[in-house]
């Protein structure tokens, strides 16, 4: 009881503080969870493809790799866009 | 007592974090980094080409014939093809840079990526964003390039207006930002995490509760991997940032047909 004394006093304490920082804080996790949900998908599929790719045609391996690792860094850059507006929330 | 140990636990602001002391006035440990892997990677190359070529390779030559054979067969070769070999000085320059750059985040001591501020990331991007339209411009001419990136050839005539924005954008103005955007956010978000477990098992180890003591453990553990992982995304991202550089450079010297 005592314990949950203490968190609600300190989540108290934090609502007296600037309205403004704790919406900034709430939007930032946010921003990020969402950002990250479309890119985790898109990365498993692509990975996903090419694992197929390459397990029916070893010897296109190194190809498949390199178009796969450009795949990751165009889906993977909405999730990092996420990460800087979260930066840009939180700290900004 | 242990809420009050979790709760006095504070993460320091990140001015603390990324915002470093000038070590000589306009020249803080970001830039010291940057300016030492600049001259590593020259130095490495300058010894390695003293070295007697017709004796068979070692120590740095070795190394340098390594990282130039990697650039050619495993990044020029599956995206420019044979025409785009001349490109290897070029992108073997970016590609030790940004990676000599990455390593110093999990070097002990020095334990920050330069390319972890928007600055370094920012000028490799635009860089590069000004070598391919320049080579665009070279090889088709000014309106020949510009017609092959807005105008893209088998698209229905009435699309043009829906495809001409998105190309414009897409081109000139996403590509460059995310291509900094990429480095910059990867690199940071490793730092900011190996921050996180190093600052969350000191605290663990330094509680005055005896009992958290042994918890202080599991970030610790999650810590040493997390370096690992570093390793991996340092060199990942490297190696990313140079194959977009060179998919960039050869569309827009060789055009879609």
């Amino acid at each position: 009881m005592e314990a949950l004394s203490k968190i609600v006093k300190a989540a108290a304490d934090a609502a007296a503080g600037d309205e403004k920082n704790i919406a900034a804080a709430g939007s930032a996790g946010f921003a990020y969870g969402l950002a990250a949900i479309g890119p985790g998908i898109g990365i498993g599929i692509i990975f996903g493809s090419a694992i197929e790719a390459m397990a029916r045609q070893p010897e296109a391996a190194g190809m498949v790799r390199t178009t796969m690792f450009l795949g990751i860094a165009f889906t993977e850059a909405l999730a990092l866009i996420g990460f800087v507006v979260f930066i840009l929330l939180k700290y900004a | 007592m242990i809420i009050n140990s979790i709760l006095s636990f504070e993460f320091p602001p990140i001015n603390e974090l990324l915002r470093w002391k000038d070590v000589v006035p306009g020249l803080n440990k970001v830039g010291l980094i940057a300016v030492a892997s600049a001259l590593i990677g020259t130095l490495v190359f300058l010894s390695a080409a003293r070295k007697d070529p017709k004796v068979a390779p070692k120590g740095t030559r070795n190394l340098a014939e390594v990282s130039v054979e990697f650039i050619e067969n495993n990044i020029i070769m599956q995206t420019m093809g044979r025409d785009g070999l001349g490109w290897t000085p070029f992108l073997l320059t970016l590609f030790l840079f940004v990676y000599l750059c990455n390593m110093p985040g999990i070097i002990p001591f020095i334990q920050m990526p330069a390319t972890a501020r928007m600055a370094i990331p920012m000028f490799l991007a635009v860089l590069v964003w000004v070598v391919f339209n320049v080579q665009g411009i070279k090889h088709q001419g000014f309106f020949g390039y510009f017609k092959s990136v807005l105008f893209p050839p088998g698209v229905p005539k009435a699309l043009y207006i829906l495809v001409t924005p998105i190309e414009f954008i897409s081109t000139l103005i996403v590509r460059p930002f995310s291509l900094a955007v990429r480095l910059f956010a990867n690199m940071l978000a490793g730092h900011l995490l190996l921050v996180i477990f190093a600052l969350l098992s000191e605290a663990m180890f330094q509680a005055r509760d005896k009992i958290l003591i042994p918890i202080g453990v599991l970030p610790f553990f999650m810590l040493v991997f997390l370096t690992g992982f570093e390793v991996l995304v340092a060199f990942l991202q490297a190696y990313i940032f140079t194959i977009l550089a060179a998919v960039y450079i050869s569309g827009a010297v060789h055009p879609e047909h």
